[in-house]
């Protein structure tokens, strides 16, 4: 919700024309950084920047649309687990409302999944929160990899477009940042798709979810086993993941034995991690 | 479960709480690194180390999981597995998922 209304001011406050699509408008001279013929030569001597690329950044609202646009088909698929996150909020207790909610402020997908996982009735609010901060630790390197190109922004339009970040707008911003298309809206544009299709997909599942009735007799109970097998699927990276992987199962397989509580997640997690940064040879 | 709509839009203000608190660890896992990046070097062999995160949790949480299951649920998530890796298609993949495990109970 909130997001959505920082778009208004980052984006209107641009003047400038369209970089890509409209590029007959303003004969004026300040929207020569903008072209990317004339922008090569005059900008590289402003900085010794590490990437040429990052020199000619705008933030338009051709840059908000375009991310938008390129981003709604893969968006479509992140309404998939969406929908499952619906249904399993709805399983755990929660309503409608409070799933939403989620979706729209919290907005990272396996991070919300493993919370509603969590939830029980006395709410273990500590084993949550300290989890939620875990999986999601990754942002944290995922936006630091923008610092080439948003270090030419404002501090709104970078934690503003930041707050829309999610793995896979992240990806498509990186592709098209390294492309060379100085679109620094891109990340918002698309991070919008994202959000539209996630919330609006949640409340479809959490309103699905209360029809189901008795989950186990449709296998409904299943689907969050599902959803984690099929978001492994995704994370797999191949060879190098599976020192990591056998850890954190072989971690978690034993806390959740002599541990009270959920705690072996987050202990499967942290243990698998500690082995990595061990075992890296640079 | 009802549907009705004053439970539907009921906002428990603890769940709220806890909510507006995980979107704020968020938020601070979002911004943090850019923020942090322009003073610390984060060193390769730390990235490495919270680039394996997401997948291990997902691991840590299915292991306990699957362990305590039984061979109708380990055959579906095979089947999970299979769709996933031919399609990858999520939606294709957890009903694979859901209809395999009704199937392997009645089996089982």
């Amino acid at each position: 919700m909130d997001a959505d209304a920082d778009t208004r001011p980052v984006a209107s406050e641009s003047t400038r024309d369209a970089d890509d699509s409209a590029a007959t408008g303003s004969p004026d001279s300040e929207s020569d950084e903008q072209r990317p013929l004339e922008a090569e030569p005059t900008e590289t001597e402003t900085a010794g920047d590490l990437e040429p690329a990052a020199e000619s950044v705008s933030f338009t609202w051709a840059g908000v649309r375009t991310g938008f646009l390129t981003c709604v088909p893969v968006a479509l698929g992140v309404g998939g687990y969406g929908i499952a996150f619906g249904v399993l909020a709805n399983q755990a207790g929660l309503s409608v409302a409070e799933a939403t909610l989620m979706s729209a402020t919290v907005l990272a997908g396996a991070a919300q999944i493993v919370a509603v996982e969590l939830w029980a009735d006395p709410l273990p609010v500590g084993a949550i929160i300290a989890t939620v901060f875990a999986i999601n630790l990754r942002y944290s390197l995922m936006g630091a990899a923008l610092q080439p190109w948003f270090k030419h922004l404002s501090p709104a339009k970078i934690y503003g477009s930041l707050y829309m970040m999610a793995d896979e707008n992240w990806a498509l911003t990186m592709r098209d940042l390294k492309s060379g298309s100085g679109r620094g809206a891109f990340l918002l544009g698309s991070g919008i798709a994202i959000w539209v299709f996630w919330v609006g997909a949640t409340i479809v599942g959490a309103l699905a979810g209360g029809v189901i009735g008795d989950p186990a007799q449709y296998g409904a109970d299943f689907i969050l086993t599902a959803v984690f097998v099929a978001l492994a699927a995704e994370l797999w990276e191949g060879h190098s993941s599976l020192v990591p992987w056998v850890v954190a199962l072989g971690t978690a397989v034993l806390a959740a034995e002599y541990l009270p509580g959920r705690w072996y997640i987050l202990l499967g997690g942290l243990v698998a991690a500690t082995v990595e940064v061990i075992r890296y040879d640079d | 479960m009802t549907t009705d709509l004053p439970s539907a839009l009921s906002l428990d203000p603890f769940i709220v709480g806890v909510i507006l608190a995980m979107a704020a660890v968020t938020v601070l896992t979002k911004v943090g690194g850019i923020w942090l990046v322009r003073r610390v070097d984060l060193s390769e062999r730390l990235e490495a180390g919270l680039s394996v995160l997401p997948g291990a949790i997902v691991i840590a949480i299915l292991g306990p999981e699957l362990a305590a299951g039984g061979p109708a649920e380990w055959g579906a998530a095979g089947l999970v597995l299979l769709v996933m890796w031919r399609t990858e298609n999520i939606l294709l993949a957890l009903i694979a998922g859901v209809v395999g495990v009704v199937a392997f109970r009645a089996v089982v």
